[in-house]
């Protein structure tokens, strides 16, 4: 803030204040040549003024709010960017620039905010930190703390929040969101896969067939993923299928189990993210699909992230 | 003067009120239009694409700002839940601003890439089919709807020429090829995962 807008603000503000104190003073003295209560030389349609004077307490309150302005702009921020005020309070760092530079003064930072923060993180970070970590300081094995029932009740809290809007509240997952609860995983179910999930996010990349199968070659095509998982097609239809799978198995593999380094669900389970009817399937391969997870890591720190990663650990495993 | 005078004339004492209140403004106010950080660009924020740029104004159109805000203050009960604190560098671009003034659904001023795609199409469908408490209403008519493009070009313009955001040339003669066709779902989810973009 330039030396120009801190006088600008300066002499508007005292002017302001001033003046009212000064408007005040002029108007508390009797200047009318007429006694107090007596009736003014005036009278509009017949109503008749008297010469009261202003009540005291109103007078009163008026000073008093005048003193109060002075005060509170002495002690706040007020007439320049960079002074405090007498209190040295600021409410939050308004000027940053970037993500980084944020982090950087919140690490000297006294603003109201980054106090709030502070006093937060010594409460709830101590309990995080002590759900999360051995006593060397560094996280606990996901397995062994998904056996913790106090740990795993904020991992679900912290699942609830942020995770419950595409995977339900249940976990149970629905149409293009996955089940997390029944041990069937796109990347893997160790503790490992599950934090790096949370984490970095997954991009899931399926890819569109129309162009290179036809209309003839989905139909076969979704006949043989049909077949693979167990159900009764045309055989013809499932063997020119098992023909042209081999674009397919790329990913899903020779066997059609699937890939968890890619992503690729695996094909002869009666698992099917986005439905299992015959629809679904050709429209599957018809159009692609592209099953994205976001990425939680920035948002939510690795404290928590590894607390929820306890939580969906738990979730499949034996009780 | 005359208090009796400026009590008779009631155009002059309109006048003077006028003068009274400004006072206010001149100091907290005026002096914000002409500050640094109030002015510039935070490091990373970048103009919205062709298709953002249609998907903002479906955003407007729809009244989306009636109950989501895009204004997170710097309250730990609001950082916790929608992150960083919005600061006024991230909205310099933002013509007109669309903070909003009411939370009747959560804030979005973050709310990008925290959902994928096919959530927020399920979502705007109906909402109720992932968030069963929702009593946001269903917009189903923007999956039929088809942008023509006619006006993006134009639109980057006056974004570029009259609040001064960098659109290069190339931008501006793209920008009806980069919308046609395209549903207003999709221009309204590119908007939505823009969100927040420059503090993440």
């Amino acid at each position: 803030m330039t030396l120009f807008w801190t006088i600008w603000i300066t002499v508007i503000t005292l002017f302001v204040i001033i003046g009212c104190a000064l408007l005040l003073r002029a108007t508390s003295k009797n200047n009318t040549g007429v006694e107090e209560g007596k009736p003014m030389p005036h009278s509009f349609d017949g109503i008749q003024e008297l010469n009261n004077p202003l009540p005291k307490w109103w007078v009163g309150l008026f000073w008093f709010t005048i003193v109060i302005g002075l005060l509170y702009s002495l002690a706040f921020p007020s007439y320049t960017a960079n002074w405090n005020g007498l209190l040295d309070w600021t409410s939050s760092e308004q000027s940053v620039m970037s993500p980084e530079e944020s982090n950087t003064l919140a690490e000297t930072s006294h603003s109201q905010y980054q106090r709030e923060m502070n006093a937060a993180d010594q409460k709830f970070g101590a309990v995080f930190k002590q759900l999360a970590y051995d006593e060397k300081g560094i996280y606990k094995d996901i397995a062994l703390i998904a056996k913790d029932p106090e740990a795993v009740k904020v991992g679900q809290r912290l699942f609830l929040q942020n995770c419950a809007q595409c995977h339900g509240s249940d976990a149970r997952g629905s149409t293009g969101f996955p089940n997390l609860a029944d041990n069937d995983w796109l990347y893997g179910g160790e503790p490992e896969n599950i934090k790096q999930s949370l984490m970095l996010g997954r991009q899931g990349v399926m890819p569109s067939w129309k162009e290179i199968l036809g209309e003839q070659g989905i139909k076969e095509v979704a006949t043989y993923a049909l077949q693979l998982s167990g159900r009764r097609v045309n055989v013809v239809e499932a063997e020119a299928g098992a023909a042209r799978y081999i674009m397919c198995a790329a990913c899903h593999g020779a066997e059609g189990g699937g890939s968890h380094t890619l992503g690729a669900p695996n094909l002869t389970d009666t698992i099917w993210l986005y439905g299992a009817s015959r629809k679904a399937v050709e429209d599957t391969i018809r159009n692609g699909r592209n099953g994205v997870m976001p990425a939680w890591g920035d948002v939510l720190g690795e404290d928590k992230v590894h607390l929820i990663s306890a939580f969906v650990y738990s979730l499949s495993q034996p009780k | 003067m005359k208090h009796e005078f400026i009590e008779k004339n009631a155009g002059l004492l309109a006048i003077f009120i006028i003068i009274a209140i400004s006072f206010g403004g001149l100091a907290q106010i005026v002096p914000l239009l002409f500050q640094k950080e109030t002015n510039e660009p935070v490091d990373t924020l970048r103009p919205y694409t062709a298709l953002e740029m249609e998907g903002r104004d479906i955003y407007i159109r729809e009244g989306c700002s009636v109950c989501h805000s895009q204004m997170i203050r710097p309250f730990r009960a609001e950082t916790e839940r929608y992150g960083h604190y919005s600061v006024a560098g991230e909205g310099v671009w933002e013509h007109p601003f669309l903070w909003g003034s009411k939370r009747t659904g959560p804030d979005l001023a973050r709310v990008g890439q925290r959902y994928s795609d096919a959530w927020h199409e399920i979502h705007l469908l109906n909402p109720r089919d992932v968030v069963p408490q929702s009593n946001m209403p269903g917009f189903p008519w923007l999956a039929e709807n088809q942008l023509t493009g006619e006006d993006t070009a134009r639109k980057l313009e006056i974004f570029k020429n009259n609040f001064g955001v960098p659109y290069t040339e190339q931008d501006i003669a793209g920008a009806k090829a980069a919308v046609v066709g395209k549903t207003e779902m999709q221009a309204l989810i590119a908007y939505l995962q823009s969100l927040g973009h420059a503090f993440r």
